[in-house]
């Protein structure tokens, strides 16, 4: 209790600090949580990408029903496939004309072939798996064609390596630029109160307790510019969804730890900063 | 109860700052710790207080040792000494009461208790009336005055004063100096550093004298030769010229 006055009375004497050092946190928070979004909507396009990933075969002409079918048995028991699909030179013709709208007339019957279509189990999806799939799929003498956007999946499965390594080395450096903000935030309280720190020395106060107010400033600073770090990018968010894409925000599990973690950070800025400087007052 | 055997003090960048000390002080006991500026006066006090520890010998305060004592032995033994300076040392932002209950506030005194006690002090140190003055409006010698309740406050054992009077006139010195003799004669020991050889001179008191460092004389160990410019100092001087050359 006493930690907590003390702490806001430290605050309401250096109002502009600790507004400086909560915007700090929360500039900081801010560039995380949006480099998070950015990172969780990139996962989630992703995700989306990869469920379309499947493998078509493409059947010679004058391959007989039965065949096909004892072909699609085979290999919807592989372990890597979801399921299979047959695809008729009808319906491939009707498929083209849909989507290619206005052009549709450059379809004549006949000229797409027939295919079958090769969902994969989600977890399977990876580059070396799809390959491996399509090569047995090859095998089959009435198979003309296998096609999986090879290329394609590689640079999905790239892109998806590089924003997970790229958002840890940018989580972990804006971490470490917070604590350092919080860190020397709280070094200009400590100076600011120097004479109070070093009466308190002198008539007997424990060093726990000249410590816990400065803890509890870095945990208050760090849940405030948690929570407003959070508005800002719940803001930008909204900005983002109102006039470019349609983006998903982060779950309530997440935005709690997002609001924890910059708990963390005061209070990690602060133990640092505290413990180096009390010495010295 | 207070004991410094054999003491040393070196900094890392103005070198020896004391050597050889010993010397005991007991219960109730009054002491002048006298001697030229730089000759380590404020140096024995923070030792005293365990603001700092020596590089060799060790200092006994109330049964805590220098050589073994954790950060909270010394909080706890901080809350039995009484500590003020020639700077006063209150906090600009605060009343005199307020200065003096903050010694309270921060070591976890029962809140029941912390205003009779601050009351108690002030009315000792005889500035009940001044209670919610703020230090710039108080004269030096008023200042010093609530620095002293502030250290009272806990009773301590032992009142630790380094150069209490030094920035203070003629009258206002006569006061604070007088205040301390009152506190000494209820019971408390006083261990005053001071170059004001007229104070010394003008009481009864026993007197420790520090020349670079080294207690060149110790009034309790030669009665008879109370005053530092005494011939019988001679021997030691030289001592410590010899120290100075090396
Ligand atoms: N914190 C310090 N760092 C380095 N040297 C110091 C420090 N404090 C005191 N000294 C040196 O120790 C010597 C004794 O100083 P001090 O105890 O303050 O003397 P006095 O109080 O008798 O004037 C001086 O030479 C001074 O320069
Ligand atoms: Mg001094």
């Amino acid at each position: 209790m006493r930690s907590v006055s003390e702490a806001l009375t430290a605050s309401r004497r250096a109002p502009l600090l600790s507004i400086l050092g909560v915007v700090t946190i929360a500039f900081s928070l801010f560039a995380f949580g949006l480099f998070g979004l950015v990172a969780i909507n990139i996962r989630k396009a992703l995700e989306q990408v990869e469920e379309r990933v499947e493998v078509r075969a493409f059947l010679e002409d004058s391959t007989d029903i039965e065949s096909v079918a004892a072909a699609m048995k085979d290999i919807g028991e592989f372990p890597e496939v979801a399921r299979v699909e047959y695809v008729s030179k009808e319906q491939a013709l009707e498929r083209a004309r849909k989507e290619m709208g206005e052009f549709a007339d450059v379809f004549e019957a006949g000229v797409l072939p027939a295919s079958i279509e090769v969902y994969l189990r989600s977890g399977m999806r990876d580059p070396m798996t799809v390959k491996s799939v399509a090569d047995r799929i090859r095998t089959y003498h009435f198979v003309d064609d296998v096609r999986y956007g090879e290329e394609w999946v590689e640079k999905l499965y790239r892109l998806r390596t590089i924003t997970t390594v790229a958002g840890l080395a940018l989580g972990i450096a804006f971490a470490a630029v917070a604590i350092i903000i919080i860190g020397a935030t709280i070094r200009m309280t400590v100076l600011a109160r120097a004479k109070e720190i070093s009466i308190m020395r002198l008539v007997g106060a424990t060093d726990m307790f000249i410590r816990l107010p400065f803890l509890i400033d870095g945990l208050v600073k760090g849940v405030l510019g948690g929570l407003l770090a959070l508005v800002f990018v719940w803001a930008a968010n909204r900005v983002v969804n109102e006039y470019f894409i349609q983006t998903i925000f982060f779950s309530r599990e997440m935005v709690f730890l997002g609001v924890v973690g910059g708990a963390f950070m005061g209070v990690l800025g602060s133990l640092v900063s505290v413990g180096r400087h009390l010495r010295r007052v | 109860m207070i004991r410094l055997t054999d003491v040393a003090k070196e900094y890392p960048r103005s070198g020896t700052a004391l050597a050889q000390i010993s010397f005991q002080v007991k219960k109730g006991e009054f002491v002048f710790l006298t001697g030229p500026s730089g000759s380590g006066k404020t140096t024995i006090l923070k030792l005293l207080y365990m603001d700092d520890k020596p590089n060799r010998g060790e200092v006994w305060v109330n049964g805590v040792s220098s050589t073994t004592a954790s950060g909270r032995e010394i909080s706890r033994l901080r809350r039995r000494i009484g500590i003020v300076f020639q700077d006063f040392r209150l906090l600009e932002d605060r009343t005199a009461e307020a200065n003096v209950r903050f010694a309270l506030e921060v070591t976890g005194a029962p809140k029941a208790t912390i205003r009779a006690k601050v009351s108690r002090a002030l009315t000792q140190v005889g500035l009940a009336s001044k209670a919610t003055s703020y230090p710039r409006e108080l004269s030096g010698g008023e200042q010093q005055r609530v620095a002293i309740a502030r250290s009272l406050i806990n009773d301590p054992f032992v009142l630790i004063a380094d150069e209490p009077t030094g920035n203070l006139d003629e009258r206002a010195t006569r006061g604070v100096f007088q205040l301390l003799r009152d506190i000494n004669s209820s019971g408390t020991a006083v261990i005053m550093a001071t170059h004001d050889l007229d104070l010394v001179r003008r009481s009864n008191y026993r007197t420790i004298e520090l020349n670079h460092g080294r207690l060149v004389f110790d009034s309790a160990e030669s009665p008879l030769s109370p005053r530092p410019s005494d011939p019988t100092m001679a021997e030691v001087e030289a001592a410590g010229d010899t120290q100075e050359k090396s």
